[in-house]
């Protein structure tokens, strides 16, 4: 049997990494449904409603695939770290209520307008319905990363002993809602979202368009996938630079509030100023992959970059090595490999970001066969910088469940057995695995189905029937 | 929990200066962060309008677990009901009617979960931890429920759609069994979750969300699906008001505070108030007043909670003997929290009536995912 408090780390692990591809797409899809259902209200054009409902079949699939995880994450709090949550319940709690209330409420509420009710209620009501689904699924972000950002960088309490426990209390509403984290990590997370909703978009059109004009074989509502990849391109080109941008602002905030997470995200043991950042860091022998150390890589580095990078210009900062903290050091290998990967990946978005803006603007972008693979290769690249981003967040703060107030081994319930934590664990990789299958299928269906069509649509198309029409939906309207 | 001097160590070895305005202390300091510096002095100080707020959350709490048990108890019952439907065109229909809302129905429950951890923080943790295996049979069950129909619609083959069909029915029968499973055992404060009176509550919750899903599918579909349902309907009814009794019987005999309550007023006046609703469910259903039977079986699904807050208050968990007042959270976030849902619940409200008044009337099977 698996130790309980090694078992429920590992599940909430892969509970919480399954899970967080769901918001993902539900988050990042939320304002693509309420641009489609406005210009389809708007302009009456088939190619929106086309749009709309096809993203809105992957957004209910998604959604509903993200509702039945969900719960799992809010009920695991009571279940596998119960001292936790009793001695946090009072400032992590809260949010959590506050989110299933003002968030969750709306979005599921409104999504059943959404998704059934075209026919049934107003084209105003139905863009409100949508603008709620939207809004609920970020406010659902607001409360959970304020819970989370807490715990990051706590705030705005006291601790006292009662009955035996330590118990967190919450002294400054605003302190501890509104801590240093919890901007950095909305931003981020947000605009992550979008970015790799757009990169999936952007992938799955690519495929299409170049089957289409590549290899010249005959696809139907081929326009619809042309708009798609061009819609999908400009929230690309916008999310992908504003997300390497702020994500050095957060690099830099993370120096200054978890040095030890910095530390590992480095890899720096020893303190030192005029740190290097490796941009490409190549393990020489195998001890480097299990056990990175910024001294022995051998690697292109900027000379002093990591240093420059975390105090914001000045190359001779201090880094604070791993070994100057008095708690152990978080696995520095999952670290430091999984921010490299992230930060690398952010940068290859830009540059697809950019290539396919250039092709578009010299006319060739339906054309280049070479663009339309690498958009297809990094269709899921966006959802796994997003997992890789949260590895480094999570792992980089252990041993810490609260940073420097409460270490994770000691949240876990007392009285869980590992009989027990085991059973679940088994569980949840089975029924988790088969979740992530069944999502994948279901939306690899949708997508082989293609947008609806024809005498499908309620909406009229805007053209002249007649031998000289251009074909559906092939607009250039972006 | 950290021993205070490591705390200190930890935090003193921080470089930023941000720390500085940073609670995050050696305990010793702790005693000079006066709790009203950013905070209003009301809002920290005693309950708000001094309203005995652990009472209320106590209350509320459970008005949101009846909420759930009521709104997804239909969607359960539909679900079992499913299995006695043999043709596409019924089982589509059924689908399709509870399609728009069970996802909203089943917020109710996260809703619960939250108000419980940030009102009763020990009490979600002993809780949900006690009955471990409980809870995760709880979730398995939620998950096939609301995954089934999806994968249902998306091939139209046999064995695919007999499979997910099945699935659809244990998720629906399982979900309310388990919970009441979970709420027996609560009630009982007994340490283990196999017991005689949880699966006596559990198999009465089930009775009661087949008595509500008869009455919510006979609102939402017409002919011979809405004619055949009602000897369901009856049958469940008689069914639950005998889950009743032996639920009663059975939790008295697992715990002496449950004997003693039981033969209460209150208690018993809620017992005869079921008698008397599920009798006219059984008359609303002959006359057709789809619309009565579903209020009956609302009536009856708050009935059963009420019955259940009255046996454990003013404990909250008697499995670990803690009272309403030891385990509510302190004054500041209890008031936050009390503005909150004071200021959110109404606007909830107002969302399952739209949603509720845009699907009115029967459902149309191609409305199905």
């Amino acid at each position: 049997m698996v130790d309980p408090v090694i078992a429920s780390r590992i599940q909430f692990a892969v509970t919480t990494i399954v899970h967080i591809v769901f918001p993902v797409m539900s988050m990042g899809l939320a304002p693509f449904l309420v641009y489609f259902t406005w210009k389809e209200i708007r302009t009456d054009r088939p190619i929106y409603e086309q749009l709309r409902r096809f993203w809105t079949k992957v957004f209910a699939v998604s959604f509903v695939v993200g509702t039945v995880t969900g719960i799992v994450l809010e009920f695991e709090f009571g279940t596998n770290f119960a001292a936790f949550a009793t001695a946090a319940g009072e400032l992590f709690g809260g949010p959590l209520a506050i989110e299933g209330m003002m968030a969750f409420m709306l979005e599921a509420t409104f999504l059943g307008v959404f998704v059934f009710g075209r026919e049934r209620v107003s084209n105003a009501l139905y863009f409100v319905s949508s603008l709620a689904v939207g809004a609920g699924t970020w406010l659902s972000a607001v409360w959970i990363l304020i819970a989370n950002s807490w715990m990051q960088t706590p705030r705005g309490y006291e601790l006292a002993q009662e009955g035996g426990r330590t118990i967190v209390h919450l002294t400054d509403p605003v302190a501890a809602y509104a801590n240093p984290r919890f901007g950095f990590m909305f931003v981020h997370m947000q605009n992550a979202a979008v970015e790799s909703v757009a990169l999936f978009m952007a992938g799955v059109a690519a495929y299409y368009v170049f089957r289409h004009h590549v290899w010249g074989y005959p696809i139907q509502h081929v326009g619809f996938w042309e708009t798609t990849l061009k819609i999908a391109l400009v929230a690309l080109l916008i999310t992908a630079p504003l997300q390497v941008l702020h994500g050095d602002l957060y690099a830099r905030h993370v120096y200054e509030t978890q040095p030890q997470k910095f530390a590992a995200m480095e890899a720096v043991w020893e303190t030192e100023s005029y740190v290097p950042e490796y941009i490409i860091a190549f393990p020489t022998q195998l001890s480097d992959i299990t056990d990175p150390r910024a001294k022995e890589l051998f690697g292109f580095g900027i000379p002093g970059g990591a240093s420059w990078l975390a105090s914001g210009g000045d190359a001779t900062a201090e880094i604070r090595g791993l070994n100057s903290f008095e708690t152990e050091a978080p696995p520095v290998a999952i670290v430091f490999w999984s921010f490299r990967a992230m930060v690398g990946m952010g940068f290859w978005f830009i540059l697809l970001a950019f290539w396919g803006a250039y092709r578009w603007w010299s006319g060739e972008l339906f054309e280049d066969g070479l663009l339309h693979k690498a958009l297809m290769a990094s269709s899921l690249l966006g959802i796994l910088a997003v997992e890789l981003g949260w590895i480094v967040t999570e792992v980089g703060r252990q041993p810490w469940v609260i940073q420097g107030v409460m270490r994770t081994s000691e949240g876990v319930s007392p009285g869980l057995t590992g009989t027990e934590a085991t059973i679940t664990l088994a569980g949840f990789v089975l029924v988790y695995a088969a979740l992530l299958g069944l999502y994948a299928y279901v939306i690899a269906r949708i997508i082989r189905g293609g947008p609806p069509g024809g005498d499908d649509l309620r909406t009229t198309a805007d053209r002249p029937a007649g031998p000289e029409a251009p074909p559906a939906g092939v607009t250039g309207d972006d | 929990m950290t021993d205070p001097a490591a705390l200190v160590a930890g935090s003193a070895s921080l470089p930023s200066a941000t720390l500085a305005t940073a609670s995050l202390g050696a305990p010793a300091g702790l005693a000079q962060l006066a709790p009203a510096q950013a905070t209003p002095s009301w809002l920290a100080s005693g309950p708000l309008f001094g309203l005995p707020l652990p009472a209320l959350w106590f209350a509320l709490l459970f008005a949101i677990l009846a909420t759930f048990l009521f709104l997804d108890g239909f969607d359960f019952g539909a679900g079992i009901l499913f299995a006695t439907r043999e043709t596409d065109e019924e089982r589509e229909t059924i689908l399709a009617a509870i399609g728009p809302f069970w996802d909203g129905n089943e917020v109710w429950l996260v809703v619960f979960g939250g108000a419980l951890f940030a009102a009763f923080p020990p009490v979600y943790a002993d809780l949900f931890s006690r009955h471990y295996l409980l809870m995760f049979g709880i979730l398995g069950a939620l998950i096939l429920r609301g995954l089934a129909p999806e994968m249902y619609e998306q091939r139209h083959d046999e064995a695919w759609q007999r499979w997910w069909g099945r699935s659809f029915v244990a998720g629906s029968l399982l979900a309310p069994f388990l919970l009441g499973a979970f709420v027996g055992n609560w009630v009982a404060g007994s340490p283990g979750s196999l017991t005689l009176a949880g699966a006596v509550v559990g198999a009465t919750v089930v009775a009661l969300a087949v008595v509500s899903g008869v009455a919510f599918l006979r609102v939402k579909t017409r002919g011979t699906l809405r004619e055949g349902l009602r000897r369901y309907g009856e049958a469940a009814v008689v069914a639950y008001l005998v889950g009743v009794l032996a639920s009663l019987g059975a939790l008295a005999l697992a715990s002496a505070a449950v004997a003693a309550a039981v033969a209460t007023p209150p208690v018993l006046a809620l017992v005869v108030l079921s008698v008397l609703l599920a009798a006219g469910y059984v008359v609303a259903l002959r006359r057709g007043r789809d619309h009565l039977a579903l209020a009956a079986g609302a009536g009856l699904t708050y009935g059963l909670v009420a019955v259940v807050a009255l046996l454990l208050f003013p404990t909250i968990d008697p499995a670990s003997g803690l009272a309403v007042d030891e385990a509510i959270v302190s004054t500041l976030p209890l008031n936050l929290m009390s503005i909150g849902a004071a200021l959110l619940l109404p606007l909830v409200a107002t969302y399952f009536v739209v949603l509720y008044s845009a699907f009115s009337g029967p459902a149309r099977p191609s409305e199905a995912y």
